[in-house]
């Protein structure tokens, strides 16, 4: 079989796999995976700029925030339909990331860490600031009737778990198609030697300034979309945690590997859900987990597969 | 025509003048050696030709235009090219890829570059080995791989950093007739501590010293030159 056959293949596998899982799970788990679908496409979208790009972002709450709250604003105070909704907070995440690419790329290392977290943070504090629109922590909540496309009823399980696999799909082959494309090639040159790159003639800001845009729109789609899907908008998503959690995801799956997102969300989510349901002491059984997975597989679980057996695993 | 020249290009780190009030001139279709002593500032002065680091003072003009100003990968793109004198493959990409990148940007299209990249890779003696990481490179192999991505960019000047370090003697040897072969395609400026190897493939040598040029001359010239025996060789 050749490399593209097998990647074809096995990536094609898993999204038939999960429109048969629609059918199969047993309520809690299919309600769960709509879920888990819509953060690991955040979690795809931060693998852009961390995974192949090697851009480590501690801000990227803002992202999944501005998506988030383009969406919703524009359906409470404009009464826009989902779809256009959707797309008021896909433009915004747009602007946001240009914005914060621009300024934070000027930094590098630490220095981008640092300014990207503060970028989050001062998002954060405009959406509390704004608490007469925003509803600050208590957040907005988006009604039934504004949550239907036609007679597509969202907040319905089947047609949510549809329309999370449809985002997903969208960011799984979207990077999919890019890593594997000479533009991907040069992000992922950027990430293993940024000088040797330059040397050969890339503007390699202008490449970077293009990760975190893509990187940004795919996170703020994401947050569009989990709030129109689970019906709520508030600040919790701005908040640092937000900024955390994307990265625990790609670490855990495999950074720079296009499974890793979904598997390391797949794998965190069932972690806590698991240890809560045995102990109250959840997050310590969660955390061990962590310590143990980065000490015997520091690559990710994807990562430690594509170094042993699979090669060839974009 | 001079294809590449300089005007008083100095650059200093903290205090030390690495290179100091140059001015340089590479005709067009010429081999020329760049020697000196560690620390002399080739490798610094060539960084300045190509905008891998900003000068303290000075000019570069390459082709008749005035490229003091611009960044890094603007000068490439005028048809530059540098090969790391430290070994600076991407070693978690193929050879393949890491030619690849170099050949892309001035070919497109998969078959163009897929082209380019053997034909580069047949040069410099690696076509047996594409789809290997290009980390797991012997380090001899690894400085042809620089030499192959240098290939790559089929550019009008190609600027080599102590290319032979670390090369067997027979790919030493491959790498003499390479040069002769490219010399009627490309002007090169070669860093080389290897004499046999300035002395067969090069047109003229420049002698860097302290930062400044000692000298300049044919090779025999050059080879005959007490001052550059004394500087060069640590004699006297
Ligand atoms: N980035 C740097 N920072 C400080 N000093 C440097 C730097 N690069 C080179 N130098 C110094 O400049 C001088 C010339 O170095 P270099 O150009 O590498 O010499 P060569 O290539 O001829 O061996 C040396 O004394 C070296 O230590
Ligand atoms: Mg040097």
């Amino acid at each position: 079989m050749s490399e593209t056959t097998k990647i074809v293949a096995l990536h094609g596998g898993l999204l038939v796999l999960l429109v048969t899982l629609q059918f199969l799970l047993p309520a809690y788990h299919h309600g769960n995976l709509a879920r888990i679908m819509v953060l690991a496409s955040f979690a795809i979208g931060y693998n852009v700029m961390f995974g192949y790009t090697g851009l480590l972002s501690l801000g990227h709450a803002l992202f999944f925030a501005a998506g988030m709250y383009g969406m919703g604003l524009a359906v409470q105070y404009a009464g826009a339909g989902p779809v256009v909704a959707l797309l008021a907070g896909l433009a915004v995440s747009v602007v946001v990331a240009l914005v914060v690419g621009l300024l934070a790329l000027r930094t590098a290392g630490v220095g981008f860490m640092i300014v990207t977290l503060m970028f989050a943070q001062a998002g954060y504090l405009t959406i509390l600031y704004f608490t007469t629109w925003t509803r600050g922590d208590e957040g907005l909540v988006l009604q039934q009737a504004q949550r239907t496309i036609g007679s597509l009823d969202l907040s319905q399980p089947g047609p949510r778990y549809f329309a999370a696999l449809l985002l997903f799909a969208i960011c799984f082959l979207v990077t999919l198609w890019m890593v594997r494309a000479p533009f991907g090639k040069v992000l992922i040159a950027i990430r293993e030697n940024e000088e040797r790159a330059r040397m050969l003639g890339y503007d390699v800001f202008r490449y970077k300034l293009a990760a975190v845009v893509i990187s940004g729109t795919l996170c703020g789609l994401s947050g569009a979309a989990y709030g129109l899907l689970f019906g709520y908008v508030g600040a919790t998503f701005a908040s640092v945690q937000y900024s955390i959690f994307p990265l625990l995801w790609v670490l855990l799956g495999g950074a720079g590997t296009v499974i890793g997102p979904l598997v390391g969300t797949l794998f965190m989510f069932y972690l806590i859900d698991l240890s809560s349901s045995v102990t109250s002491a959840y997050m310590l059984v969660a955390g061990v987990v962590l310590v143990l997975l980065t000490l015997f597989a520091p690559q990710g679980l994807v990562g430690e597969l594509r170094a042993r057996v699979w090669r060839w695993l974009p | 025509m001079s294809l590449l020249s300089t005007r008083g290009l100095s650059r200093s780190f903290s205090g030390l003048r690495a290179v100091h009030e140059v001015d340089f001139a590479l005709p067009e279709g010429e081999i020329r050696a760049l020697i000196g002593p560690n620390g002399a500032g080739k490798t610094t002065f060539v960084s300045l030709l190509c905008g891998r680091i900003p000068p303290s003072s000075g000019q570069v003009i390459f082709d008749g235009q005035d490229i003091s100003a611009l960044p890094a990968h603007r000068r490439i793109a005028l048809g530059m090219a540098y090969t790391f004198q430290i070994t600076s493959v991407f070693s978690r990409l193929s050879v393949y890829e890491n030619v690849a990148l170099a050949a892309r940007r001035r070919v497109a299209g998969r078959a163009a570059v897929d082209r380019a990249v053997m034909r580069a890779l047949e040069q410099a003696g690696l076509h047996d080995r594409p789809d290997q990481a290009a980390g797991d490179l012997s380090y001899g192999h690894q400085r042809l791989l620089e030499i192959a991505m240098g290939l790559a960019q089929a550019p009008r000047l190609l600027i080599l950093d102590e290319p032979t370090q670390g090369l067997a003697d027979s790919e030493v040897a491959a790498f003499k007739a390479l040069i002769r072969e490219l010399k009627a395609t490309t002007t090169i400026l070669l860093i080389e501590h290897n004499m046999s190897v300035v002395m067969e493939t090069a047109d003229r040598v420049t002698v860097l010293n302290f930062g400044e040029i000692l000298a300049e001359g044919t090779p025999q010239q050059i080879h005959a030159n007490a001052e550059v025996q004394a500087a060069y060789l640590g004699t006297g």
